[in-house]
C-alpha cells in the first residue's frame, strides 16, 4: 500500500517473523514495517483478527509488536534500530513481565 | 400539547432503569435525557456490583446493597434475554486489600461493625492472612498483608449495561429523546409541565432522575437533592491475560482483559481533566496488590463525577407536596439498578414508594 518517496539513504537492518528487512536510520517500527509492505503486524486480543499500524501517534494502540521480547510496544513510538527483532504480538498480554506466551 | 404518564428526566442507568421497569408493567413512559457531552457517571465507572463494606453506620444502605447483588443474576438474565447482550456479569466475590496491618484492622472493624449493625445480615464475610490469600490469589504481591471478603461482590460490564437498557426500555415501548434539556418543572393542580427550549411536555407523573441535575430540578417540586462533589478516576490497562478471577473494591480484569484501576475521589475541583499525580498513587498502589501488572500499558484515564448526596447514600423520595414527583439517584448505580429496574420502578408506577425505602428519604439531612 506505501511507498517510500525516496530510496533508503542511512539503512539499518532489522528483523521481523524472521524476514530480514531494512530501514531508514531514525524512522519508526510502525514506519520501518508499512514501508517494508508489512500492513498487519499483531492479531486483536478478543477476536485473533489482522490489525495493523493505524493513527502512528500513540493513540490507537493498533500497531503492538514484540520487541527484542519485550511485548506490547507501540511501533510508532519506537525507533527501529540496527539488529532488531521483531514478532508478532497476537493474543493477550502474558503476565509473566516481559516474555510473550 | 402532547401529554405523557410517566416523563423521566434522564436517560442515564437510573433513568433508563426506572422506564424499563415501569414500560415492562405496561406504562406509557418517556425518557428525556440531556446533550452528550453532560456529566454522565453512567459511563465512567468501574463497573463494580460491591456490597463489601458500603453502608458503615448505614444498616438499611448495607442490607439494600446486598439485597441488589442477590437480585442481579435474576435482573441480568431477564435483560439478557431481552437484548441479547451479553452483560457479562461475574459475582466471585469480592476482596478488599491491605497494605498495612493498621490498614487491615480497620478493615476487620469496618466489617465487624456492618455485620454487627445488620444483626448478621452481612456477617457471612471473611478476614483472610497472608497465608490464606496466597493460596487462592497466587498473584498477590508481597506487600498485601490480608484482605476482607465479601462473598456477594461482582462485576460486570457497565457500558453493555447502559446499552441494554436503552435497547430492552425502547423493546418494552418506552420512548427515549436525546437532547431534551429539561429547563425547569411546574406542578399543576392536576399533573405537571416539563419544559425546556425544545418545546414543553404535560405528564401525570414526573422522575428527576437527572443524576448532577437534581440538585438544581428538585426544589421546583418541593424536595431537596444535596450533592456532594466526588470525582473519580479510572486507569484502563491493555489486554492481558487473565491474573484475578474474583474483583476488588480498587480495580478488576474486564471479560475482555483490561485491568481497571479506581478508587479516587477529588472534592475541590470541578475540573475534569485527568490529575496525572492521582493516577501516579492508583497505579502504584495496584502494582503493590498484583505485581504482575507493572509492565502493563495503561491505554486510557477517564474521569467522571459521582452523584453522590453527603453521606453517600442514595436518595429515593415523593414529593409531599406534589405527588407523583420522584426523585431517584445514588453513586451506585451500578451495583443497585437490579433493585430499580425491579423494586422502585413498579413503587413509582403504583404512585407510592414502600416504607422501607423511608431511610434513604431527604428528610435526614434536615436539622431539626
Amino acid at each position: 500500500m506505501f511507498r517510500r518517496l525516496a530510496p533508503i539513504s542511512d539503512p539499518l537492518s532489522f528483523k521481523f517473523e524472521g524476514l530480514a528487512l531494512s530501514a531508514e536510520k531514525g524512522e519508526s517500527v510502525a514506519l520501518a514495517l508499512l514501508a517494508s509492505g508489512i500492513e498487519s503486524c499483531r492479531d486483536s486480543v478478543v477476536h485473533g483478527r489482522p490489525r495493523g499500524p493505524y493513527c502512528l501517534m500513540g493513540a490507537c494502540f493498533e500497531c503492538l509488536v514484540v520487541i527484542d521480547g519485550v511485548a506490547s510496544r507501540q511501533g510508532c513510538q519506537v525507533e527501529v534500530r540496527q539488529g532488531m527483532v521483531i514478532t508478532r504480538q497476537s493474543g493477550a498480554r502474558s503476565m509473566s513481565g516481559a516474555t510473550q506466551s | 400539547m402532547e401529554e405523557r404518564e410517566i416523563v423521566i428526566i434522564g436517560g442515564g442507568l437510573m433513568g433508563a432503569a426506572l422506564a424499563w421497569g415501569m414500560a415492562g408493567l405496561g406504562h406509557d413512559v418517556l425518557v428525556l435525557d440531556g446533550g452528550d457531552l453532560d456529566p454522565r457517571a453512567s459511563r465512567a465507572n468501574l463497573g463494580l456490583v460491591w456490597v463489601s463494606d458500603k453502608g458503615l453506620d448505614q444498616p438499611a444502605y448495607a442490607l439494600w446493597s446486598r439485597d441488589a447483588a442477590l437480585q442481579w443474576p435474576a435482573f441480568a438474565k431477564t435483560l439478557e434475554q431481552e437484548t441479547g447482550v451479553d452483560l457479562q456479569l461475574q459475582q466471585p466475590g469480592g476482596y478488599n486489600f491491605a497494605l498495612s496491618e493498621r490498614e487491615l484492622a480497620q478493615l476487620d472493624a469496618n466489617m465487624s461493625a456492618i455485620a454487627a449493625q445488620t444483626h448478621g445480615g452481612l456477617g457471612d464475610y471473611e478476614m483472610l492472612g497472608r497465608d490464606e490469600l496466597r493460596g487462592r490469589l497466587p498473584h498477590l504481591g508481597p506487600d498485601v498483608v490480608g484482605a476482607s471478603f465479601c462473598r456477594y461482590d461482582g462485576h460486570v460490564n457497565s457500558l453493555r449495561l447502559f446499552n441494554a437498557l436503552h435497547l430492552g426500555m425502547v423493546r418494552r415501548g418506552a420512548e427515549y429523546r436525546a437532547h431534551r434539556p429539561v429547563e425547569r418543572v411546574e406542578a399543576l393542580i392536576q399533573g405537571f409541565n416539563v419544559v425546556g427550549s425544545w418545546g414543553a411536555i404535560r405528564a401525570r407523573k414526573v422522575v428527576l432522575a437527572a443524576g448532577l441535575g437534581n440538585a438544581r430540578l428538585a426544589p421546583m417540586l418541593a424536595m431537596s437533592a444535596p450533592l456532594v462533589r466526588s470525582k473519580g478516576q479510572v486507569i484502563v490497562t491493555e489486554k492481558c491475560q487473565p491474573f484475578f478471577d474474583s474483583v476488588a473494591g480498587s480495580l478488576r480484569q474486564t471479560g475482555e482483559g483490561s485491568v481497571l484501576i479506581g478508587e479516587s475521589q477529588e472534592t475541590h475541583t470541578g475540573a475534569g481533566s485527568v490529575n496525572h499525580g492521582i493516577s501516579a498513587v492508583l497505579a502504584e498502589r495496584a502494582a503493590q496488590i498484583f505485581p504482575v501488572i507493572r509492565d502493563l500499558n495503561v491505554v486510557r484515564i477517564w474521569t467522571g463525577f459521582r452523584v453522590k448526596t453527603p453521606d453517600g447514600m442514595p436518595l429515593y423520595e415523593q414529593s409531599s407536596t406534589y405527588p407523583g414527583a420522584f426523585v431517584m439517584l445514588c453513586h451506585s448505580g451500578v451495583t443497585l439498578t437490579a433493585l430499580h429496574a425491579l423494586q422502585i420502578a413498579p413503587q413509582i408506577a403504583a404512585g407510592a414508594l414502600d416504607d422501607s425505602l423511608l431511610p434513604f428519604h431527604s428528610r435526614r439531612f434536615h436539622v431539626s
